[in-house]
C-alpha cells in the first residue's frame, strides 16, 4: 500500500482529476460541434503558460491560469475575427491560428534558456505523470496527514483547484449551457446571453485543458474532452446521464490505462509504457468499441420489426 | 547574418542546397491540395491524420528492431507512417458516419487517440536498447540536420507527383469544390474527388513529416491555401499563390534551420507562413482587409465566391 501511495497515487490522482474536469466541458463541446476547438485550444496554452512564465518568473497556479486563460481568448477572438471579418474558411481559420500561436510558443521556449529550464515541451505534450511521486506517504494515514499531503507534487493543488472551478462552473450553469447547446436560437429569443455563455464555456475548457498542462500532458486533455463524451452520447441522448456516464467512462478509461502502463514492464521485460499516452489510447478504443456495438445493436432492432 | 543569405541563395554547400530543394518541393505540395481541401471544408482531417502517423512511425521502428533492420531507414518509418494514416483517414470517415457522432468528434477522438498510442509506442522505442531513437524527435518537430539527400530525393519526387496531378484534375477539383451540386449534376465523381483530395493530403503529410514534424505539418496545408484565398478569386491563381507562399515558407524555414540547428525547423516554417498569412490579410488583392476598407469590393471573373 505504502508503495502504491508512493509511486502511484499522485499520478493517478492527478490524471483523474484532469480527465474529470476535461470530460465535464467535453460533454457541452461535442454536442455543439466544436471537438476540434479543444484540440486548437490545448496548443494555444503553450505560448500562454510561456508568455505568463517569462513575465513573472514563476510556475506558480495563478501566472498558470491567468496565462492559458488569457492565450485561450486570444485565439477565440483571432478566430472569430478571421471568420467574421476576413471571410476566412471556419476550420481553416481555427488551423491558421493554432498553429501559428503554438508554433510561436516553440521558438520562443527554444529562444529562452529560462523557459527551456522550466519547460520540457514533450512533457507538455505527452505529460509526465512518471514523474508525479509522493515519497512522503507511509501508509493510509498520510492521506489524512496534512504535513505530508503538503508534500503531494505541486501539480496536484493545481488540478484539484481547477477540478473545483469547473465542476462548480458546470453545475452552475448546466441549465443555460445545455439550452445553448441545444438550440442556441430559441435560447437567444429566450433571453440568454448566448455569446457570454458561449465565451464562458470556452474559458473553461481553457481551465481543464491548461490544468493537463505538463502534469497530464495537452495530448490526454484534449482525449478527455472528446472521447468519454462521444462514447456517453452515443448511450444517452439526454444531457444528464450523458454527463454523468462520461464522468464514469472517464474514471474508466485513466484507471484501465494507468494499470495497463503499469502492468506492462512486468509483461513485456521491462518495456515501460507511458501512461498518459496509454490512457489516451484506451479512451479512443472504448469510443470505437461503443460505435461498434451500437452499430450491431442498432441493426438488430432494426431487423427485429421486420420480422414481426 | 551574412552565413544565412549565403544559404538563402543556395551557397550553402550541396546537402543543405538538397534540403532546402526539396522543402520548397514540399511546399508547392503542400500548398496546392491544401487549397481543395480547405474548400471542401476538410482542412482540419489532416490535422487528426498527421498525428496518427506517430504509431506508425514508432511502430514500424520497433518492429524493424525486432527484426535487426535500422530502424532509422527514412523509408521504413515513412512507410510506417502512411499504414497509420490511412487507418485513421479511414478511421475518421466511419466514424463521422455513424449516428451520434459529428465530423470534428470523429477527427479529435482519432487524433487524441492515435498520438496517445503514439506516445505511448515511443516509450517503448526510448527504453530499446538499439540506438537511434533520437533521429525519432525529428518526425515530431521536424529538422533538417542529418538529413540525408536521398531523403530530400525522394521528397521531391513524391511532392512533384502530388502537384502533378493537382495540375492535371485542377478543373474537376475546382467543380467540385466550388459547386458540388453542379459538380454531381454534370456527372462529376465527387465522392473518388474527395478521396483524391484526401490521399494527397496524406501523402503530403507523410512526406513532409522528417522536416516539419507531425505536430506543426498540418499549418502548411492550411495557412498557405488561406492565405493565398485573399490574394485571388480565381482558383488557379489561389493554387498558384499557395504552392509559391507554402514553399517560400519551407525554403526560408529550411535554410534559418541550416544557419540554426538547434531552432526547431517545423515552427520557424510555420511562424515564416504566418508571416505570409498577415501580409496576405493585409493587403491582399482581392478580399484582403485594405482593399475591403477601401470599398473596392467588385467581385472578380473566376468561379470562387
Amino acid at each position: 500500500m505504502t508503495t502504491f501511495l508512493q509511486i502511484d497515487f499522485a499520478a493517478l490522482l492527478a490524471a483523474t482529476l484532469a480527465a474529470l474536469s476535461c470530460a465535464l466541458v467535453g460533454n457541452f463541446l461535442v454536442l455543439t460541434r466544436r471537438a476540434m476547438v479543444s484540440d486548437a485550444l490545448s496548443h494555444v496554452m503553450l505560448p500562454g503558460v510561456l508568455v505568463a512564465f517569462m513575465i513573472t518568473g514563476s510556475t506558480a497556479v495563478l501566472p498558470m491560469l491567468v496565462g492559458g486563460v488569457a492565450a485561450g481568448l486570444l485565439a477565440v477572438t483571432l478566430v472569430s475575427f478571421l471568420i467574421r471579418t476576413a471571410k476566412v474558411e471556419p476550420s481553416a481559420a481555427l488551423g491558421v491560428v493554432f498553429t501559428s500561436l503554438f508554433a510561436g510558443g516553440v521558438l520562443l521556449m527554444e529562444q529562452s534558456g529560462v523557459a527551456r529550464t522550466a519547460f520540457d515541451v514533450h512533457h507538455v505534450i505527452m505529460g509526465n505523470l512518471e514523474a508525479l511521486v509522493w515519497p512522503a506517504a507511509s501508509g493510509l494515514a498520510s492521506l489524512i496527514t496534512p504535513a505530508h499531503l503538503a508534500e503531494m507534487p505541486k501539480a496536484i493543488g493545481r488540478l484539484v483547484l481547477i477540478f473545483g472551478l469547473v465542476t462548480t462552473i458546470i453545475v452552475a450553469l448546466r441549465k443555460e449551457l445545455a439550452a445553448v447547446a441545444f438550440d442556441a436560437d430559441f435560447a437567444r429569443a429566450s433571453g440568454l446571453p448566448v455569446a457570454l455563455l458561449d465565451l464562458i464555456l470556452l474559458v473553461t475548457t481553457a481551465l481543464a485543458t491548461v490544468a493537463a498542462f505538463e502534469s497530464v500532458g495537452i495530448v490526454l486533455a484534449v482525449a478527455m474532452i472528446v472521447c468519454p463524451p462521444a462514447t456517453a452520447r452515443l448511450v444517452s441522448d439526454q444531457l444528464g446521464p450523458q454527463i454523468v456516464l462520461s464522468v464514469l467512462v472517464a474514471v474508466v478509461v485513466v484507471w484501465g490505462g494507468y494499470t495497463i502502463a503499469v502492468l506492462s514492464p512486468a509483461a513485456f521485460s521491462d518495456l515501460a509504457l507511458n501512461a498518459a499516452g496509454t490512457i489516451g489510447a484506451v479512451s479512443g478504443l472504448l469510443f470505437g468499441a461503443a460505435v461498434l456495438y451500437r452499430k450491431r445493436l442498432g441493426s438488430r432492432s432494426v431487423a427485429a420489426p421486420q420480422l414481426a | 547574418m551574412v552565413e544565412f543569405w549565403r544559404i538563402l541563395l543556395l551557397q550553402g554547400g550541396h546537402n543543405t542546397m538538397v534540403v532546402m530543394l526539396g522543402a520548397a518541393a514540399l511546399g508547392v505540395a503542400a500548398g496546392a491540395v491544401g487549397v481543395f481541401a480547405m474548400l471542401r471544408h476538410r482542412a482540419l482531417v489532416s490535422d487528426a491524420v498527421a498525428h496518427a502517423t506517430l504509431p506508425g512511425v514508432a511502430g514500424a521502428f520497433i518492429l524493424a528492431a525486432a527484426l535487426g533492420l535500422p530502424g532509422r531507414a527514412p523509408l521504413v518509418l515513412m512507410g510506417g507512417a502512411a499504414i497509420t494514416a490511412i487507418l485513421s483517414l479511414v478511421a475518421v470517415q466511419f466514424l463521422a458516419r455513424q449516428p451520434r457522432v459529428t465530423e470534428d468528434t470523429a477527427t479529435a477522438a482519432v487524433l487524441a487517440s492515435s498520438f496517445g498510442l503514439g506516445i505511448a509506442l515511443l516509450s517503448i522505442v526510448q527504453s530499446l536498447s538499439t540506438g537511434g531513437q533520437a533521429g525519432l524527435d525529428a518526425y515530431l518537430f521536424g529538422g533538417t540536420a542529418g538529413m540525408l539527400e536521398r531523403e530530400a530525393y525522394v521528397m521531391v519526387a513524391l511532392a512533384l507527383f502530388v502537384a502533378a496531378i493537382v495540375l492535371i484534375l485542377l478543373k474537376e477539383l475546382s467543380a467540385a469544390a466550388f459547386d458540388p451540386a453542379f459538380a454531381t449534376a454534370s456527372g462529376l465523381p465527387l465522392v473518388r474527388l474527395d478521396a483524391v483530395v484526401a490521399l494527397l493530403s496524406l501523402a503530403t503529410v507523410v512526406v513532409g513529416l522528417r522536416v516539419v514534424g507531425l505536430v506543426l505539418i498540418v499549418a502548411l496545408l492550411i495557412i498557405p491555401p488561406a492565405a493565398a484565398r485573399f490574394w485571388s478569386n480565381h482558383v488557379g491563381v489561389v493554387v498558384a499563390v499557395s504552392s509559391l507562399i507554402g514553399a517560400a515558407s519551407a525554403y526560408v524555414g529550411a535554410a534559418i534551420s541550416a544557419v540554426a540547428p538547434d531552432v526547431p525547423t517545423g515552427a520557424t516554417i510555420v511562424v515564416v507562413c504566418a508571416g505570409f498569412f498577415a501580409v496576405s490579410l493585409a493587403f491582399g488583392a482581392a478580399r484582403g482587409l485594405a482593399i475591403r476598407a477601401l470599398g473596392a469590393r467588385r467581385p472578380l471573373t473566376g468561379e470562387a465566391r
